[in-house]
């Protein structure tokens, strides 16, 4: 049964991928792209603790971990649905007609449509920034730590890839503007990045509870290395990114909905 | 009795468009792209559903098949509810719009079957099956492991075809299936078209620009203008309404007077200083007669016989419906 | 997206004098750009938000080093963060194909073949872009800017006159660069690997991620000896009044040294490929 209900999505998944490696030499210098955009973000990270000791009571080992987690989780979701950003194409295409003319739901054939396996460039660039800086943080394993590094990969990547549902739901009604889109998911990506401390208490907010960029790295790094979080986020939040990301899903979920009915005409 | 396959009840769709006015105003104009249809089409038969660019062809489709909602009027398309059960009736339907591809661009068609089959949750002994009979009659083995987009049109218009038809849908929706085929391809596919027919009782709806389409595949013709019904009935019965004569077009050995008053006909146009002349009849004579009545005037060194074209047929339509046309039997004079 | 105009010079029955048509040429890299409003307003937009993000850091950044951080503190970091985002689209920091494009093509055959020389024409076109896009591309991230953090500007109207040529520079900078790039099309089939690495280069080094002036030595060596400083570094340094006087006019000779110098490779290099393309026909 539970083969019967994944099979489609596994045979489109699988459809998608072969098509991919199928230019081998146009692959491999898509990866190198997608690491060097991870290895120019981390640079910003690098000069800035040649500067400095700590950035936002972080120090440099605590700050690559929070730049990982945020790469990694990013790169993730971009890779599984970051493609949903191309939904103007797909529209005037009229590839959404034809996912609406096959029993399958349309956000599931959206995000099956395509696995940009060129994304893991980036994703690699977090998960060596994160081997090599792990040990320097001072991180006391336990299962506990474990078990909270993984809820934050994935809880964190479910968030990023709410973000994008929502800024590809937004474009069924914005349909040239897919940039303002951008905004919340690469300035999300940006934001998720760095110590939320740093922020003024309005954009700390914001990128808080608004687009949940904290609780993705910052607010788990907080966890795991167990510091104390700056007045207002303390660091247990750190464990409820799994809650942000069910909220997130919920709220991507409302707005994609919406979005399909705008689209065929049954709402506003 | 079965209920019909599809079953349009006083159908409306209007869409509201802005359009820009001066630099900063917009003025909105609801359009009523779909006005008040009613129709319903019985298990089993093929309707041909006409009509001139923007009069709705594609509205109405999209509605029976769950793209778009009705603004009022109901809809059931193999007894479903086409937004409210869109799943259950997307295994019911296969649709083919000849102008955009359900296929994926960077696959073989192969592969494409093979993924189809998946989302259908078909089981393999029966997709295989009925994969290699649709390749058979298609004709796809040639090509059915080349990627789609190095298709030709007319391959790649198979290739949509047997997609929409691999889950054995019992309606089958063609938009335009045949626009930009060369003649061959046409024939292929509507030999292929009439067969599937006959063997699996497929009911058929289609949209088309052909008119020899019309005339092989549907015992049944649709034309809308501006949303609304113009004619529901058979070709025949079109044909005898609009008066839709067949043209026969000749070249003279000779330049001659215009050849004016031959029973049965209207002079239709004159060109060369008369070498060549076109000629209207209807049903009331025979190309025969009427050769034979102009043998007694002039030398023909060449002749052909001009059908009928959709858009004649319905522009005729639409003029003897809004009362500024020309009414049936008289020449049209055009040209 | 919005291409970078080239084709449809402006037709010219009549002999014109080269200034005629440089400057029509100009007038229609403006009016090219300035028909993609909702995607100049969307991309305003974003630089504005990614500009509040980079003003955090920056602050951040100098606060923890102790208030003050190479010369910049808490103000004129916030500045130079809102400054950067406020050049990306004139200076056109993500960089433009349309040349690569044409000559993978093979358009770029009708170019030569018009009286205005290809180099001239593009480079017209994109001053005109680049004073389309100033303000309102500019404007956004400033004004709110001001408003969030605040800038630190100079009071003395010196530096605005020598930044506003610096900043043209920037421009004629970046479009000599990119002009560079866009011909290796003539030898390069797939381009985007030499396209990552310029744009990582340029990025990082034009001082657009942080200050070129926060860069650890060996980073510095590398960028003094690029172009890239002179794209982003250098405008926001005289605007920002951080480089005055005899330093300042310095900055300016180094920039229009790097133009002079990569427009004319640039020229050597395309008519080099041109030829290679009309010896093979293509």
């Amino acid at each position: 049964m539970a083969d019967g209900t994944w099979r489609p999505y596994r045979v489109l998944l699988g459809s998608r991928l072969r098509s991919q490696t199928t230019y081998r030499r146009s692959f491999a210098m898509d990866l190198l792209g997608s690491l060097s955009v991870g290895a120019l973000e981390f640079g910003e990270i690098y000069v800035i603790f040649t500067n400095v000791d700590v950035l936002g009571e972080l120090d440099f080992a605590a700050a690559a971990l929070l730049f990982a987690l945020a790469t990694i989780c990013f790169s993730l979701a971009d890779m599984v649905v970051g493609h949903a950003d191309r939904l103007p194409t797909y529209l005037r295409q009229g590839t959404l007609d034809a996912f609406l003319l096959r029993p399958l739901p349309v956000l599931a054939q959206l995000i099956t449509s395509d696995l940009s396996l060129r994304r893991l460039g980036r994703t690699a660039a977090g998960v060596a920034v994160l081997g090599v800086t792990l040990p320097h943080t001072g991180i006391t394993w336990s299962v506990t730590t474990v078990v909270l590094l993984v809820l934050t990969i994935v809880a964190g990547t479910a968030i990023f890839a709410a973000l994008f549902v929502c800024a590809a739901a937004i474009q069924f009604w914005l349909v040239e503007g897919a940039e303002f889109a951008n905004a919340f998911t690469y300035g999300g990506s940006y934001a998720a990045q760095y110590p939320a401390s740093i922020f003024a208490l309005p954009v700390r907010v914001l990128f808080t509870f608004v687009v949940p960029a904290a609780f993705i790295a910052y607010l788990p790094t907080l966890a795991l290395l167990d510091l104390p979080g700056p007045p207002g986020l303390p660091s247990w939040l750190g464990w409820c990114s799994p809650v942000m990301a069910v909220v997130m899903w919920a709220v991507a979920l409302t707005g994609w909905r919406a979005g399909l009915r705008h689209y065929t005409g049954a709402g506003s | 009795m079965t209920d019909p396959i599809i079953d349009v009840r006083e159908l409306h769709r209007r869409f509201t468009v802005r359009s820009p006015r001066g630099r900063f105003r917009r003025t909105r104009t609801v359009v009523e792209a779909v006005d008040g249809l009613t129709f319903q089409l019985p298990e089993g038969s093929a309707l041909g559903y006409i009509g001139a660019n923007g009069a709705g062809k594609s509205t109405t489709i999209k509605m029976i098949t769950g793209i778009l909602v009705p603004s009022s009027g109901t809809v059931r398309t193999c007894g479903l509810h086409p937004i409210r059960q869109r799943k259950q009736l997307a295994r019911q339907i296969g649709v083919v719009f000849g102008q955009r591809t359900q296929l994926w661009w960077d696959l073989p068609l192969r592969e494409s079957y093979r993924t189809l089959a998946a989302i259908h949750r078909l089981p393999q002994s029966v997709w295989t099956a009925r994969r290699d009979e649709l390749v058979d009659r298609l004709d796809l083995a040639s090509f059915i492991d080349i990627p789609v987009r190095q298709l030709s049109l007319g391959q790649r218009i198979r290739g949509e075809i047997a997609a929409a038809l691999l889950h054995s849908p019992p309606l089958l929706i063609l938009d335009e299936p045949t626009i930009g085929l060369d003649v061959l391809s046409k024939e292929r596919l509507r030999v292929f078209l009439t067969e599937q027919r006959a063997h699996h009782g497929t009911s058929l709806l289609l949209t088309t620009h052909d008119m020899d389409d019309v005339q092989r595949l549907t015992e049944r013709i649709i034309v809308v203008d501006h949303g609304r019904m113009a004619y529901d009935g058979d070709l025949a019965g079109l044909v005898r309404r609009v008066g839709a004569e067949r043209v026969l077009s000749l070249d003279l050995t000779t330049p001659a007077p215009p050849l004016a008053g031959i029973p049965g006909t209207d002079l239709v146009s004159v060109e060369a200083d008369g070498l060549r002349q076109r000629l209207a009849f209807g049903d009331d004579t025979t190309a025969t007669a009427v050769l034979e009545a102009i043998g007694r005037h002039v030398e023909v060194r060449d002749l052909t016989i001009e059908e009928p074209d959709i858009e004649e047929v319905v522009r005729r339509l639409y003029l003897s419906a809004t009362g500024t046309g020309t009414g049936t039997g008289t020449g049209t004079g055009s040209e | 997206m919005p291409t970078f105009p080239s084709q449809a010079a402006p037709a010219s029955g009549r002999t014109r004098s080269p200034i005629a048509a440089f400057t029509a040429h100009v007038v229609m890299g403006f009016r090219r750009w300035s028909t993609y409003r909702l995607a100049t307003a969307a991309g305003a937009f974003t630089n504005t938000v990614f500009g509040l993000i980079k003003a955090y850091i920056t602050i951040g950044a100098v606060g923890a080093a102790g208030g003050t951080l190479m010369g910049y503190d808490a103000a004129t970091a916030a500045t130079y963060a809102w400054l950067v985002q406020a050049l990306i689209a004139p200076v056109n920091i993500f960089g433009w194909q349309e040349l690569a494009l044409r000559i993978r093509t093979g358009d770029v055959a009708i170019d030569l073949a018009r009286p205005i020389d290809p180099q001239v024409a593009f480079l017209a076109a994109d001053l005109g872009r680049a004073a389309y896009s100033l303000i309102p591309r500019g404007a956004p991230p400033l004004l709110v800017g001001a408003a969030v953090t605040g800038l630190a500007l100079p009071g003395a109207v010196l530096p605005y006159l020598l930044g506003a040529l610096s900043v043209v520079l920037a421009v004629l900078v970046s479009f000599a660069g990119l002009w560079l790039l866009n011909t290796a099309a003539f030898w390069l089939l797939d381009m985007r690997g030499v396209i990552t690495l310029y744009m990582v280069a340029s990025n990082i080094l034009s001082g657009m991620i942080v200050p070129v002036h926060w860069f650890p030595d060996w980073m510095a060596r590398i960028a003094q000896v690029t172009p890239f400083p002179s794209l982003v570094q250098a405008p926001v340094d005289i605007v920002t009044a951080r480089v005055e006087g005899a330093a300042a006019l310095g900055v300016l000779a180094t920039q229009l040294a790097w133009f002079t110098a990569l427009v004319l490779v640039g020229r050597v290099v395309f008519r080099t490929g041109a030829r290679r393309l009309v010896v093979q026909g293509g």
